[in-house]
């Protein structure tokens, strides 16, 4: 049987991958596509401990965060469409109308 | 008849009115808001009459009405009372009876202004706070009437308060009436603190049962309650006020500005009366001012050439003859003159009011002149009014003036001085007011652009009542009136010890009138070079009292500008620039260095906030992995949170 921590240490480097991601990446959609490798990575620990601890908590706070995942991926895409209408780029630091 | 007089109505219903005009007079049609203006000081009048029958049929005076209670205060109590005596009785009358008439007149005369409906519900708030300072029961209650009139007064002088001068007007008066309340209200303490009670009837008790009981703290009092008198009833050196509030309508000055409230201070002197008694110095105080302020604004009358000007400096000079009734104790006197001044002084204004209303709003006796024709009625009124003032035989004055004379002329040592300057004042004002009665009404009319007309019967009406009153007003004489006014003023005796009958000083006082009359003959009566070769040669003199002794120039010199310049300091640099800028220039420092601190987070860079974000976390993270007190601990720190 495969050993509990090979499991948390892939959802570790996931996560981290998600977050490299994150900071690193311009494109507004790969930025997107980090946060949802890491809420994967989070789902893969809760997926993990529901399995060792026998509790069903865990797999149902999967399905939550999945839900969630897919509202925000419904909203934030049409504001990425939104964003790339208005400003025909979607390099974030291009983005930076804020800035004073 | 034993029913209640109802005190309370008097002052009551001119409030009514004054609310009724005040909150509903714009949406009012004229006719109502006259009606309403005119009814409440009949009413009061009606009131007043009903209480003068009381007397009549054999009432007991004084009647005293409680409405409640005020001031409670340990041994302090202060009641709402009004009290009826001889000489309220007099002065109501005089108020509500003269104050109707001059709301009558009024009708007439600003019918065509604006803010008909504000003019009179003021004039009614007037009404109210006089029939409350007369009837006050304490010192207080009439302190109530004292600041109220001095409020509508402001208001009334201010009544056309577009103009600058008309708005300056009105704050002077207030202003300088201000510093004669000072007076009064430190008299008013000082009564509280030696007899602990402020009630007039009270305080004549205390001092009737301490006969020996003289000068030291009383003259004090006396000579603190006078400054209120000083400046309510313009003397010197308070008068400034008055003839610069002839801004107002002329029939305000005709009930304010001369018959009524500048006579509240002599009323008031008169009514607390037994301090004065008890202290000769101050009466001797009241006695100069008042002689000394009747010669001053006579010589400055003589000059004037604005027709409300000369009246108001004679209305300050005759109030200097009350004062001065009341400095030598002939208080009966006072209180005589004052209602035969009352007659004729707003009969005065008022046919000046109606000379004015004729021409057009024109004031300056230099372009008037032979008016006796176009204008009959106001001619033959203001003629009584004239010859009244001047102190010919038979008319009101001729009593009033010659009672105060003779009163004077017995008074001690000093009497003989008043009345040398008191008959020395009354040639000038003969002469002034020839003067102005030619001037107006005799030669040729000087500018021709002028259409005089006369005026309504509204105006004219009052006016004939006036001139009767006028004439007839003295004829009660003084030994009545003084012994009428016994009750309350006191029996004040007056010895002749000169040896020259009384008919004597009258004889002096016509032959003065008469002087007066020829003088103003001469110089007035046809045009001609003389009172303008008089005015050269005298350049000196002439210019000082044309300029009215520049006592203006020197409060504005000597007081104004100093308290300008010092509140202007302290307002503009210590408050306004110092406490006020400092703290907001502070408070923004603060807000200002602190933004420009925070601001740097603020980036506007999307991955420069992820990067925030993704700290915070790893803070938190390490917050919540590492054993903190464990770690601290090996430190020798000892973190105690919430007593754990």
């Amino acid at each position: 049987m495969i050993p509990v921590s090979w499991y948390l240490l892939l959802s570790a480097a996931l996560f981290s991958l998600g977050i490299c991601g994150f900071l690193i990446r311009r494109n507004l959609i790969t930025i997107f596509m980090s946060i949802e490798l890491m809420l994967n990575g989070v789902n893969l620990s809760f997926v993990t401990f529901a399995h060792q601890w026998h509790l069903v908590k865990g797999q149902i706070f999967v399905f939550f965060v999945m839900v969630v995942a897919a509202a925000e991926a419904a909203v934030g895409l049409a504001i990425i469409i939104s964003i790339f209408r208005a400003r025909g780029t979607l390099a974030v630091d291009r983005i930076d109308l804020m800035k004073l | 008849m034993n029913g209640s007089l109802h005190l309370w109505l008097i002052p009551l219903l001119p409030f009514a009115g004054f609310l009724l005009n005040g909150i509903f007079g714009t949406r009012l049609p004229k006719a109502l808001v006259s009606t309403i203006a005119l009814l409440a000081p009949l009413a009061a009048f009606g009131v007043v009459a009903n209480a003068a029958y009381y007397v009549y049929t054999g009432g007991t005076l004084p009647y005293t009405e409680t409405l409640g209670s005020w001031i409670n205060a340990g041994s302090l109590h202060i009641d709402f009372s009004f009290v009826l005596d001889q000489l309220s009785l007099t002065m109501l009358l005089i108020i509500t009876g003269v104050g109707f008439l001059i709301h009558i007149y009024s009708t007439g005369y600003m019918a065509h202004e604006e803010g008909y409906w504000r003019y009179f519900s003021y004039l009614n708030l007037f009404l109210f706070f006089m029939t409350v300072l007369v009837l006050a029961g304490n010192a207080l209650l009439m302190f109530v009437g004292w600041e109220g009139v001095g409020l509508a007064s402001y208001l009334l002088i201010g009544f056309y308060f577009k103009k600058t001068s008309a708005a300056d007007a009105g704050k002077k008066a207030f202003i300088v009436n201000r510093i004669g309340d000072f007076g009064f209200l430190i008299g008013m303490f000082l009564l509280l603190a030696n007899f602990g009670t402020l009630s007039f009837s009270e305080i004549a008790a205390k001092l009737a049962l301490n006969p020996g009981w003289t000068g030291g703290v009383l003259t004090c009092i006396a000579l603190c309650l006078f400054v209120g008198a000083t400046g309510k009833s313009a003397q010197l050196p308070l008068y400034v006020w008055l003839p610069d509030a002839m801004e107002g309508p002329t029939p305000v000055s005709a009930l304010i500005h001369a018959a009524t409230m500048v006579t509240a201070g002599v009323y008031m002197i008169a009514r607390s009366h037994a301090i004065f008694d008890r202290s000769p110095l101050a009466l001797t105080v009241v006695a100069i001012v008042g002689a000394a302020t009747a010669l001053f604004a006579a010589t400055i009358g003589v000059v004037q050439t604005d027709i409300k000007r000369v009246l108001a400096y004679s209305t300050v000079s005759q109030l200097g003859y009350m004062v001065l009734g009341c400095g030598v104790a002939a208080y009966s006197a006072a209180v005589f003159h004052l209602m035969t001044h009352a007659f004729f002084k707003a009969l005065l204004f008022l046919a000046a009011g109606s000379v004015i209303h004729g021409l057009g709003g024109e004031q300056d006796l230099r372009k008037m002149g032979g008016l006796w024709k176009k204008l009959p009625v106001t001619f033959a009124t203001m003629t009584a009014a004239v010859f009244a003032i001047a102190g010919f035989p038979f008319l009101s004055a001729f009593y009033s003036k010659d009672a105060i004379l003779y009163a004077a002329f017995q008074h001690g040592t000093n009497g003989k001085i008043f009345w040398a300057v008191g008959i020395f004042t009354a040639l000038l004002t003969s002469f002034y007011m020839f003067r102005l009665w030619y001037l107006t009404f005799f030669g040729e009319q000087r500018d021709k652009s002028l259409h005089p007309h006369e005026s309504p019967w509204s105006m004219l009406g009052p006016l004939t009542i006036l001139a009767l009153l006028s004439i007839g007003g003295g004829w009660i004489g003084i030994e009545k009136f003084g012994a009428w006014l016994a009750p309350v003023v006191g029996e004040h005796e007056v010895v002749n010890t000169s040896g020259i009958p009384e008919l004597g000083f009258s004889g002096i006082a016509v032959l003065v009138a008469v002087i007066g009359l020829v003088i103003a003959h001469v110089l007035y009566s046809k045009q001609n070079e003389k009172p303008a070769n008089l005015a050269t040669s005298l350049s000196g003199p002439y210019k000082l009292l044309l300029n009215k002794y520049y006592v203006d120039e020197l409060y504005n010199a000597i007081i104004v500008k100093p308290l300008m310049v010092i509140s202007r300091f302290i307002l503009e640099w210590v408050v306004e620039f110092a406490i006020l800028g400092g703290l907001a220039w502070l408070l923004a420092g603060i807000a200002t260095l602190a933004g420009a601190i925070l601001q740097k987070w603020q980036s506007g860079n999307l991955r420069s906030y992820a990067a925030w974000l993704a700290a915070g976390a790893a803070v938190l993270l390490l917050f919540a992995l590492v054993p903190w007190t464990n770690v601290l601990a090996n430190f020798g720190i000892h973190l105690n949170w919430a007593g754990r």
